[in-house]
């Protein structure tokens, strides 16, 4: 066992939950600016998390002890999820434990008990969002895996490390089929996350929210952890993408000054990738509920054609 | 591994390909007609450059007219065609929806396992690096196919017509170096006239149906009153 590699988990860990909320508010603040509003400052998910940490809970009445575990299984299973996400080094020790699909699965898992809990209280809210959410995942997580299929198929590999490794020594750029992986990997990015086209995170109506109407009933720490869940669900996703598909300035090796330059350069990556997904929102309309089977299945597609265009024309 | 060790251009030329492939499923459902004559225009692109990049990789400088035609003629001319009786029927903003179109997009990647499937022979013992492409050729037909079935309106029926000859052509630079200039010059001439005899089509469906939704057709027999 390589101590300093499990300490580069910890640190990427520690610094994937601190990194979230700064990351939903720069796309906040990109959004802002780019609809002629006055932005918040980017720490105000911050402060936010912290607001809702100090104030007290408030139970609903038939809250059972499903309601009570689910914020900590959600949030435990999403931190878990970033330990074995490279982040800025592909030396993960972590990785060789937990591959790509058993990411996949901790983000099942997250879901699953956050559908639970929306059901748990009872209220035409929660069932109803938890009814949208398993129907939304249901078309994702084929397009997710079969992303993660063809990228494993390009590396020989499902361990993330080796995955990213193996795409950033080859120099692949031209590769179709990494193209459409990519292409289906960003849809399914915004549905995952509960983004515009797909679903509205500024909005509480009720007619077409999804994420807001499981999480209705939860006041105070277990909202905040929640919210920190998603917020960190986002960045995995988007550290996700860009490593995989533009992996270029990663850190090889445990020196400080590496680790350093590599933290630099994804937090660039992350500012444009997230200033992407702000235009993204602001020149896309949501879609009716009933289009996203479409979207989705395209999503699908594009992943499947990356896989069918390896197989035919790289393998 | 393969694909790695290959010269730039030439996976280049098979992501151009794939990507011809991959537009092909966009016609297949996207649902506004207009987008539908755009796609087939840039798959013509496509179609375009994979030829004029197959006659570097083969050495074959007559490939290049072959690029040029299908340039001028799939890019340029029917595109036009097709974006004028468009702008005359005034169907900017017409729906073409698919009935299923989930069912319709898994249809189409299944064909595109079957087709490889069923060449992969001719291109395991391909000579040069363009007959691996075959199977995305076989696709790019029988995917046309599918959309003169699941179509409903006229204009795309005529781009999905226009699809399968995209991947005839396509075929032909792919496993042989182009078929010989005046066929070539023929098979071009006839998509030529094809597009103006479709032209003339349309004109007499709008007449008697007053809509280009073949489906409407039905409605022409007579019945029992």
């Amino acid at each position: 066992m390589n101590l300093s590699g499990w300490l580069i988990v910890c640190l990427q860990t520690v610094l994937f939950v601190a990194m979230a909320p700064l990351f939903s508010g720069w796309i906040k603040w990109c959004k802002s600016i780019l609809q002629n509003r006055r932005p918040a400052p980017l720490y105000q998910p911050y402060l936010d998390l912290r607001r809702l940490f100090s104030k007290r809970v408030v139970w609903a009445e038939h809250a059972s002890i499903l309601f009570r575990i689910a914020p900590y299984l959600i949030l435990g299973a999403t931190i878990l999820a970033a330990s074995i996400t490279p982040f800025f080094s592909t030396d993960l020790p972590s990785a060789r434990v937990m591959d790509a699909i058993a990411l996949a699965g901790l983000f099942a898992f997250a879901r699953f008990f956050l559908a639970l809990a929306g059901m748990d209280i009872g209220t035409a809210f929660g069932g109803m969002g938890s009814s949208r959410e398993m129907t939304v995942s249901a078309f994702a997580e084929p397009a997710m895996l079969m992303m993660l299929f063809t990228v494993s198929m390009v590396a020989s590999s499902t361990n993330l490390s080796v995955v990213i490794h193996t795409i950033e020594t080859q120099m692949v750029m031209t590769r179709p089929s990494l193209w459409f992986a990519a292409m289906g990997f960003l849809m399914v990015i915004v549905s995952e996350c509960g983004r515009i086209p797909v679903d509205n995170p500024n909005t509480h109506l009720e007619l077409t929210m999804i994420h807001e109407a499981m999480i209705l009933e939860y006041s105070g720490r277990f909202l905040a952890q929640i919210e920190l869940a998603s917020q960190l669900k986002l960045l995995i996703y988007a550290v996700l993408a860009i490593n995989i598909f533009n992996p270029w300035g990663l850190a090889h090796g445990y020196g400080l000054d590496r680790i350093s330059i590599a933290f630099l350069i994804i937090s660039g990556k992350l500012m444009v990738f997230g200033a992407l997904l702000a235009i993204l929102e602001t020149v896309l309309a949501k879609m009716r509920l009933f289009n996203v089977p479409i979207f989705l299945m395209l999503a699908f597609t594009l992943s499947l054609g990356g896989m069918l265009s390896f197989i035919i024309l790289e393998a | 591994m393969f694909f790695a060790h290959l010269p730039v251009h030439e996976q280049i030329t098979l992501a151009f390909a794939a990507m011809a492939l991959m537009l092909s499923f966009g016609m297949l459902i996207h649902p506004r007609v207009v987008t539908v004559v755009k796609m087939f225009a840039l798959q013509g692109l496509f179609v375009s450059i994979v030829t004029a990049l197959a006659a570097t990789i083969d050495n074959a400088p007559h490939l290049y007219f072959s690029a040029l035609l299908t340039l001028i003629l799939k890019v340029i001319l029917i595109p036009y065609m097709l974006f004028r009786m468009i702008k005359k029927f005034d169907m900017y903003f017409v729906q073409d929806d698919v009935l299923h179109p989930v069912l319709t997009i898994l249809g189409a990647g299944a064909l595109v396992i079957f087709c490889y499937d069923r060449t992969l022979p001719i291109a395991v013992s391909a000579a040069s690096l363009t007959g691996h492409l075959i199977a995305i050729c076989m696709s790019i037909v029988l995917i046309g196919m599918i959309m003169l079935i699941s179509r409903k309106t006229a204009i795309s029926q005529v781009a999905g017509f226009m699809t399968i000859e995209n991947g005839l052509f396509f075929a032909a630079v792919s496993i042989t170096d182009g078929m010989p200039m005046i066929v070539e010059f023929g098979v071009a001439f006839d998509v030529l006239v094809a597009s103006v005899i479709f032209g003339v089509f349309f004109l007499h469906i709008k007449e008697s149906i007053e809509s280009l939704n073949i489906g409407s057709m039905a409605d022409l027999s007579e019945k029992d009153s």
